[in-house]
């Protein structure tokens, strides 16, 4: 396991290695710079500007010297926000992020998986038909329309909850409820697929023969089965919801990660642009670890090192 | 089976009526939000006002602010010499008086007993280190250039001078003489933009980094303060009791939301969460435009700003100034401007806003003149020895990527087509690659706008003063014009002074190296208890004077 571990954060970081190398080469290539603007700056001061930032150096020494400050931990400056340091975005932007990103995960997981197993059990039944319909319309319905849609009818029809901004729990609903409706509707129609699988398994015609009560075999025997494909669809799962939805958070306007994810770039701000990618590369990276490591702990069929081998 | 397909059929009608009674809701829904906002402003007699400034401000220290975000908050909380009063022309405010010297080139201040929030005074020396602090190379102000105007900035700016042989002099606490580099006749307009401000010196040299957050270290003169700053969230203001106007201060707090995201805006607006919706520091969706102005609660004001097409004046066929006339003069503005862009925007028939010079209004030359256009055209083809407008290779008109810039160049190209008979090709790209393009004479038709940052004209013209000035991007120079626009610097008599800007714009509109389309508007919704809100020719807002009836 020690092993296995260890080698895992080898891998990962190389692939932070390759992230960092081709984001920063990528976000030089492109044109503009964080100066840009329709009022073109004087010569002189764009070049004392570029002097501040270390922008003047050569390409091998800035990346030398950026991955030198990713070790320590410390991003920079951002250019978008004079009073602002990378860091300062990201401990305030990634609580908010998280708190809103947790919220729509246990909605989705909560209300994926009841729906997802009465499904099933009720194959070919109205309520399976009802669930599915339910789950068609989340995964097929676009978050920002999911959202305009919710802001709309119970904020504005119903006054139940606040338009927008992000200050008590009721502010919270409606993003969560926009957010994690298509990975709710996801983890319903998965958790019903695979509970289909198991329940045609020939365990759990014993268990039936054995007079096992109804409940018991579905919930020692097939939901534990049936919940894996969840679990790994967890992992990328979280980390894409957790550093922020850009879109989520402009519509609802919350001071999260994503927003500046996304608007770092159009602003070329290249201390944020690296930290935000870093950031949530790592994230990314142990949240497939975690997974990893969960799957062996469900299914102690699954050995760590023996599944590395057949990926 | 039977009973499985009605329960289907059941659950899809639920669905579908769903779905209905939330479309048809759209309708009757406007007129019951109308009451929502009346009412909602009886509520709001406590003089709080809640607005939307959409971002982040990039900085809260005036030296350091380049923005309209940030601007938008400054103008609040800080006083400069001079602040720009409801008329649109600057009066006096930190100074209460001001003298002129003969030349022209040197003022002496006033100041009058005013202090700063935390109670210290405002003295000569805060506006002394708070300008030196500004054009010092080591600060990092992008907006340094504002300061250029007073004698050595430039230098100082550009590492030749030292910060201390600034034009700006503390003769006691309350008198300020300030030395300008040449005679500046917009001076005491300038003296009312933020990069002016004073900075409390006191509390800025003990702490470098003041101005990140709002608490005690943050000191402002204005007519409000800053009680809180939740970054990339929200922004208190309260009103500053030490203000030295404040008894005409009847707003207690603002506070700005920074919401980026027009929709959502108008929907807080409509549920009553905010005051105030759309231009000047957010902004509504053009397609609720139309809407907005039938139940007349739209509210549309021009601004010195001007929406053209720059021709890069060294790409054939467009160094040929006919050719560019007839493109200009095919342009019918008026169907641009009432069918896609909406918002009540003035065709542009020159190249300063109605605003700086009332006779633009009606321009050097008529909107949609086909007739002239057919007429330059011919001319043009004539000097490039081409018989025919088929002949002429296609041109390329550039924009950045946005739907509502992609309507006006579609519009535009389809002009050109049916009226001259020339081709047009629509290319576009992200803001900051296209914008790099343009300045870098990539280009042969481009879209832009400028916006002016204080009320001359010299504003609008100075772009084109020097065919490699920073923000020309025509390659375009004139010598006459260049001469013009030099000698209106030294020209003391106003109207003088306005006839040679004038003669000058009219050189320009004659060799067309842009054609204007529109002149800016702003347009909001407000909360129609909400009065007093100056919103200036610039599309600057001053809440100094807003309350609540």
């Amino acid at each position: 396991m020690v092993k296995y571990i260890s080698k895992r954060l080898l891998y990962m970081i190389v692939s932070l290695l390759l992230i960092i190398t081709a984001t920063f080469f990528l976000m030089r290539i492109a044109p503009g710079n964080p100066f840009t603007s329709e009022k073109k700056l004087p010569p002189e001061i764009e070049a004392s500007l570029n002097e501040h930032y270390g922008l003047d150096k050569p390409w091998y020494v800035q990346y030398g010297d950026y991955l030198g400050r990713i070790v320590q931990w410390d991003f920079g400056p951002s250019f978008k926000y004079e009073s602002r340091t990378v860091n300062d975005l990201i401990n305030d932007g990634f609580p908010v992020s998280l708190a809103l990103g947790l919220e729509a995960i246990l909605f989705a997981v909560a209300v994926g998986i009841v729906l997802g197993v009465i499904a099933a059990l009720r194959h070919n039944k109205w309520q399976d038909y009802t669930a599915m319909i339910v789950a068609v319309f989340g995964i097929s319905v676009p978050s920002f329309i999911m959202a305009t849609f919710l802001q709309y009818l119970f904020a504005i029809k119903l006054g139940l909850f606040p338009v927008a901004r992000w200050e008590t729990f009721s502010h919270t609903v409606l993003p969560a409820l926009a957010l994690g409706a298509t990975p709710m509707a996801f983890i319903a129609r998965l958790t019903r697929s695979s509970m289909l699988e198991v329940l045609s398994n020939d365990y759990i015609k014993t268990a039936k023969a054995k007079g096992l009560s109804r409940g018991a075999m579905i919930m020692k025997h097939t939901i534990r089965n049936a919940l894996l494909p969840v679990v790994s669809y967890m992992g990328p799962l979280a980390a894409g919801i957790i550093t922020g939805s850009f879109i989520i958070e402009k519509i609802f306007g919350i001071p999260g990660l994503g927003s500046h994810f996304v608007l770092s770039i159009s602003n070329r701000d290249y201390t944020v642009i690296m930290g935000v990618t870093v950031f949530y590369s790592i994230l990314l990276l142990v949240s497939i670890l975690l997974v990893d490591i969960a799957y062996g702990l469900i299914d102690p069929r699954i050995k760590l090192a023996g599944g590395k081998k057949g990926e | 089976m039977k009973k499985t397909k009605l329960s289907l059929l059941l659950v899809l009608s639920l669905v579908l009526s769903m779905f209905l009674a939330a479309c048809s809701g759209g309708k009757d829904n406007a007129d019951g939000d109308k009451g929502k906002t009346g009412e909602d402003g009886k509520k709001d007699a406590a003089q709080e006002l809640r607005i939307n400034i959409s971002t982040e401000p990039f900085s809260l220290h005036p030296g350091l602010a380049n923005d309209s975000t940030s601007g938008g908050v400054i103008r609040q909380i800080y006083d400069g010499l001079t602040r720009i009063g409801k008329d649109g022309k600057p009066e006096m405010a930190a100074a209460e008086d001001v003298k002129t010297s003969d030349d022209l080139k040197t003022y002496t201040f006033k100041l009058r007993d005013a202090k700063w929030s935390n109670g210290d005074p405002v003295t000569a020396e805060d506006f002394v280190y708070a300008w030196q602090w500004a054009v010092d190379p080591a600060n990092q102000s992008q907006y340094a250039y504002q300061l250029y105007y007073v004698k050595n900035g430039q230098a100082i700016n550009e590492g030749n001078a030292k910060a201390d042989t600034l034009g700006v002099k503390a003769i006691d606490d309350k008198t300020l003489e300030v030395t300008l580099e040449n005679p500046t006749p917009y001076f005491l307009e300038l003296t009312a933009f933020y990069t002016y401000s004073p900075v409390n010196s006191k509390v800025a040299k003990a702490n470098k980094d003041w101005y990140k957050d709002a608490g005690d270290q943050y000191t402002s003169n204005g007519p409000f303060k800053m009680v809180s700053w939740e970054h990339s969230s929200k922004i208190v203001l309260e009103k500053n009791e030490n203000y030295w106007d404040a008894a005409n201060v009847k707003l207690t707090k603002i506070s700005m939301d920074m919401i980026n995201d027009g929709n959502t805006e108008l929907n807080m607006f409509k549920n009553g969460e905010l005051d105030w919706a759309g231009s000047p520091l957010g902004k509504l969706p053009i397609d609720v435009l139309p809407q907005l102005k039938s139940d007349g609660s739209l509210h549309t004001q021009p601004i010195a700003g001007v929406y053209w097409y720059k021709f890069n004046t060294e790409k054939p066929p467009l160094n040929n100034a006919n050719i560019r006339k007839a493109l200009a003069y095919a342009i019918n503005r008026k169907a641009i401007v009432e069918n896609v862009t909406l918002g009540g925007q003035i065709p542009a028939m020159a190249a300063v806003p109605p605003s700086m010079i009332e006779e633009n209004e009606k321009g050097y030359f008529k909107d949609n003149d086909v007739a002239k256009a057919k007429e330059f055209l011919a001319a043009g083809l004539k000097d490039l020895g081409l018989s025919d407008a088929s002949k002429l290779p296609t041109i390329t008109l550039s924009y950045n990527t946005d739907e509502g810039h992609q309507k006006i160049a579609q519009a535009i190209q389809d002009m050109w087509k049916k009226e001259l008979g020339i081709n047009v090709k629509l290319e576009n790209e992200e803001w900051k690659v296209y914008i790099t393009k343009l300045h870098s004479g990539d280009y042969q038709i481009g879209r832009m706008g400028w916006l002016g940052d204080f009320n001359d004209p010299i504003n609008f013209l100075e772009l084109f003063r020097d065919k490699k000035g920073g923000n020309n991007d025509t390659n375009w120079e004139n010598p006459k014009f260049k001469q013009l626009l030099t000698d209106s610097q030294t020209e003391s008599d106003p109207a003088k002074r306005l006839q040679m800007l004038k003669d000058a714009e009219a050189i320009f509109i004659d060799e067309m190296p842009v054609a204007p389309i529109y002149f800016y508007t702003n347009s909001w919704v407000q909360n129609e208890k909400l009065k007093d809100v100056v919103v200036s020719g610039l599309g600057d807002v001053q809440f100094k004077w807003a309350h609540f009836e």
